[in-house]
């Protein structure tokens, strides 16, 4: 059976430390203000005074995510001119030469993966390090973690290890492009909706 | 169980070359292994350790955010070229270049004048750690001056003073800390003002902390911030009030003792002062650690009730954490550094090393004693053993005290934490900076320490020495372009923990005209007439060949030579711990046998030697909450109402790597407020505020998160001191608004402890 690359992402061991974010850009020279793998400050919940006393009910995670390589994705569907493909290990990649900018694609991911890349003019996303995979070795992101908080694989594989939770605030239904990701979640995911928990660093993602 | 990745990554591309290499040592907590790749003499890309097996007893040594975005401080266009010399006044900025021969003609000119009108003790090599391996930074400069004659010397330092003064007393050693492995024995970790994740206390502490929490460890942070380390690390969060980590742990220790939940057999064999039954000899009658619980003296039991109120902590909460720590043995209290850099710092480190002592769980596997917490059984790394030789100036004084050294040193005495003296002959008169921006930057209450460097009476000539123009170094008269770790030879081991040795072959030309710290002192030496006894002879890489010597005849028994290492590229050299080592066994087992190197022999809940210092308002013999000397409860509450901290962020190494784009971008520079505190003064999230208090003023922008308790705002420190023409700093340095006032036994730096107002910012 053929392979399907997908991530693995434990939300529960991840310290927003961004090495991830970091290995990819040094890894892929990308300029100050284009991320392929972001790391996304979950944050909500509030305080409240009890006989004078602060007590919060905070919620606070992190979410690294780069390109899901989505079975379905809302990015090539979205491209006019067809420069976004699937290799038949479910790797997504965008032809730069052939993109024309038209960033239709930004708008159609529901993940934030595609980023404009004022350099060439084309836009630009994780390409799984598949330069890396295909000679044997890992991609950046997963090699650099000093937690090991991240992972990548078949995904049955990995989903047989780690589960099928692919949907944990704030990322959107799976259903909408099938995304190749496995998370274990955070102890704070599953009361974050109710915390009304949101992306809390816009301004570095 | 440890994953096992594939063990083939990527290797070089064609016309690549990979240099396994130790991550340029900056004073970080993290002693890391990189792969450097470099194609046509540029480092090109840099990954991290590939290691296979990345076991618990040899992990993966990863770097963090800091190592990776590396190549942008090392080919940064502000890199320093060539040295410079002062054309305006002190502290302008004004430039102007020099050639080599100029620069070390004039140091060497200017020493010698010093050394003729002030006699040696006028020169000071500061404490700095921007670069911080076996030949690469202040120990190059050291040398020389102990060569030509001494220098005023100096000991603790900015980062753990009065910890490292504390703990002795309590233990008579520094080496109280378990290897780390130990952890996962533990039941019950109390991360105390500890963040790992954004400071790193040694490379893969986060990780062991993972591995123990899995293994079913229960994971408690007090922090006043929802941390990295909180979030990640933590299954529960207590917020608490800066400056009152003391008076929490003082009300456990009355919750256990009331309750009976304290180790009475190991109290009683182990310990000395807990009740009046053990009072040491001539301290009969004082006041033992249960009359402070009891209030027998002062009349005020320290209950959760009275924590309550000072700590902002439940009641409840406090409580509940005493019987969950004294109960769920055996148990880590891992005290962290920033509370100890506080008014009264020592108490909160004595305050930990006594719950640790109650609970039984010193000399214990699983069990942790506090304090400073240095590696057993033999210290952990040796830091640097690249020889300084012998200082003649006997004389030292506390790292923090270096500005009264310079407006008053002839005045300064034992009273002022002097050493090896009873007075000064001369204030320092020259200083020789290097790789340190803790003149201005680091310094507590930066417009004071720069009016101080301004006058030109004061300090006479100082030269820095770096890779870039910090703001130390604006005020140099002479700046020497030093070249990056990447650029020469070093050799770093473990930080505080960490049993590994990483070599650091240069990789990369020095570019432009920068030289090694050690080229330069050797240049200044043949001005002197000193370079023979300088550099006998030896290259820096001679030095690291010499400085493996070193280890292998002390710590590392297996160690390869530098051919062997340079040959294999293996970059790293690593003991694995498959036995972690446990601090006080002996002691735990035979209390008498193996003695503990204090007065008592024991553990001293009450200290003699402090009860015989007289001081008790502010050097108790037992541990005790004192309200600091700027607090929410004082009157300066009423204009700066609001705690504010300068704790590490990722985005820095304390001041080095400022400015790299990649790092900015991650992590950028913000105020970080309670929207409690945001909400009333209509401040916004992203809005430009200024913070200030009498000491000075910044303008900065603001993130408003939850993550932060009310009544308490941080400043990530290390952040370039950056005046506007109305001497508002515009980049957020902390410092502006820290106080150089010292604690009272350490004679360490309280920098955290500030208060602070904040408004939004009006539009310029």
């Amino acid at each position: 059976m053929a392979i399907r690359y997908g991530f693995f992402f434990d939300a529960s061991a991840c310290t927003g430390c961004k090495a991830c974010q970091m290995a990819c850009k040094d890894r892929h020279d990308l300029a100050a203000g284009l991320l392929w793998r972001r790391v996304y400050e979950v944050a909500g919940g509030g305080w409240r005074q009890e006989d004078g006393i602060w007590v919060p009910s905070v919620v606070a995670y992190n979410v690294s995510l780069a390109c899901n390589h989505c079975q379905n994705p809302a990015c090539a569907l979205s491209c006019p001119v067809k420069a976004i493909s699937r290799r038949d290990d479910g790797i997504v990649l965008v032809d730069a030469g052939a993109c024309i900018g038209c960033r239709y694609c930004e708008w159609a991911c529901p993940y934030g993966a595609l980023r404009f890349d004022p350099r060439t003019g084309a836009v630009s996303k994780c390409t799984f390090c598949h330069d890396d995979i295909d000679a044997g070795g890992r991609p950046a992101c997963v090699a650099a973690c000093p937690q090991r908080a991240l992972d990548f694989g078949d995904l049955a594989g990995l989903e047989e290890k780690h589960g099928r939770v692919r949907e944990i605030v704030p990322l959107p239904a799976p259903g909408l492009t099938d995304p190749a990701l496995v998370i274990r979640p955070h102890r704070d995911a599953g009361r974050a909706a109710a915390a009304g928990a949101a992306v809390a660093n816009w301004e570095e993602v | 169980m440890i994953k096992k990745g594939p063990t083939a990554p990527a290797g070089p591309a064609a016309g690549e070359r990979m240099v396994r290499t130790g991550c340029p040592s900056h004073n970080c907590g993290g002693r890391c292994l990189l792969r450097v790749f470099v194609r046509d003499g540029r480092i090109v890309r840099i990954e991290t350790d590939d290691r296979p097996g990345d076991t618990l007893a040899d992990p993966q040594l990863r770097a963090c955010v800091r190592g990776r975005a590396y190549r942008r401080r090392q080919y940064h266009p502000d890199r320093l070229m060539h040295p410079l010399k002062r054309v305006g006044g002190r502290g302008e900025g004004r430039f102007e270049r020099v050639s080599w021969d100029e620069a070390l003609d004039r140091v060497a000119a200017e020493f010698k004048r010093i050394k003729a009108a002030y006699g040696n003790e006028a020169f000071y090599v500061p404490y700095g750690t921007g670069s911080y391996n076996q030949i690469n930074g202040r120990q190059t400069a050291q040398r020389l001056m102990n060569l030509f004659g001494g220098s005023l010397g100096f000991y603790n330092s900015y980062s753990w003073a009065a910890i490292s003064a504390a703990t002795p007393t309590v233990y008579g050693t520094c080496v109280t800390g378990n290897q780390r492995q130990d952890w996962l024995n533990s039941r019950y970790i109390l991360m105390w003002s500890w963040n790992p994740a954004e400071m790193r206390d040694g490379t893969n502490s986060e990780y062991f902390l993972r591995q123990a929490r899995e293994r079913g460890a229960r994971v408690v942070c007090v922090d006043p911030r929802l941390t990295l380390s909180a979030a990640a690390l933590a299954d529960e969060w207590v917020p608490i009030r800066p400056g009152t980590d003391a008076a929490m742990m003082t009300a456990m220790a009355f919750v256990m003792v009331r309750e009976d939940l304290h180790d009475a057999e190991f109290v009683r064999t182990h310990c000395v002062g807990f009740d009046a039954s053990q009072m040491p000899a001539g301290a009969e009658g004082a006041e033992s650690y249960t009359d402070y619980l009891f209030g027998a003296r002062d009349g005020v039991p320290k209950t959760p009730e009275w924590a309550e109120g000072i700590c902002g902590v439940p009641r409840g909460t406090i409580a509940r954490l005493a019987r969950e720590y004294a109960t769920t043995r055996p148990g880590v209290l891992y005290q962290g550094y920033g509370m100890q850099r506080r008014a009264y710092g020592e108490q909160v480190v004595r305050a930990g090393c006594v719950l640790a002592a109650l609970t039984g769980n010193v000399g214990l596997p699983g069990g942790w004693a506090g304090g400073i917490a240095l590696q057993a059984p033999d210290g952990g790394p040796l830091w640097l053993v690249f020889p300084t030789g012998e200082n003649p100036v006997k004389a030292a004084i506390p790292s923090f005290l270096w500005t009264e050294a310079v407006l008053r040193g002839r005045t300064m005495g034992p009273a002022e934490g002097l050493r090896g003296a009873d007075r000064l002959t001369s204030d320092i008169k020259c200083i020789w900076a290097v790789a340190c921006n803790a003149l201005i930057n680091q310094h507590g209450n930066i417009n004071r320490t720069a009016r101080i460097l301004a006058d030109e009476t004061k300090v006479e000539f100082l030269v820095v020495q770096d890779n870039f123009l910090t703001p130390t170094a604006r005020f140099a008269d002479l700046v020497l372009p030093a070249c990056t770790q990447f650029e020469t030879w070093g050799l770093e081991d473990g930080w505080k923990y960490g049993d590994e040795v990483l070599l650091m072959p240069q990789i990369v030309e020095p570019p432009g005209e920068t030289k090694s710290d050690y080229r330069i002192a050797a240049g200044i030496a043949a001005r002197l007439g000193l370079e023979p006894a300088y550099t006998e002879g030896r290259t820096e890489r001679d030095w690291v060949a010499w400085a493996l010597d070193y280890y292998r005849r002390t710590r590392f028994p297996g160690l390869p030579t530098l051919d062997e290492l340079e040959r294999s590229n293996a970059g790293v050299y690593s003991a694995p711990v498959t036995e972690p080592a446990v601090a006080f066994a002996d002691f735990r087992r035979d209390p008498a046998g193996h003695p503990l190197p204090t007065p008592s022999g024991r553990i001293e809940i009450f200290s003699k030697a402090l009860h015989d210092l007289g001081r008790p308002a502010e050097i108790p013999a037992v541990p005790k909450y004192i309200q600091e000397w700027e607090s929410p409860f004082g009157p300066e509450a009423v204009a700066y109402p609001l705690a504010a901290l300068g704790p590490h962020s990722l985005s820095r190494v304390h001041s080095t790597m400022e400015g790299v784009d990649w790092l900015e971008e991650a992590f950028p520079q913000r105020l970080f407020l309670n929207p409690a505190d945001a909400e009333p003064r209509r401040i916004r999230n992203g809005d430009t505020v200024k913070v200030w208090n009498d000491r000075g003023a910044c303008l900065v922008r603001c993130r408003v998160t939850p993550r932060i308790m009310p009544g308490v705002v941080a400043l990530p420190q290390g952040a370039w001191w950056t005046p506007g023409a109305d001497g508002i700093d515009r980049r957020g340095s902390v410092n502006v608004l820290t106080s150089e006032r010292w604690t009272p036994l350490a004679f360490g730096n309280a920098q955290h402890t500030i208060m602070v107002q904040v408004e939004k910012a009006r539009a310029d």
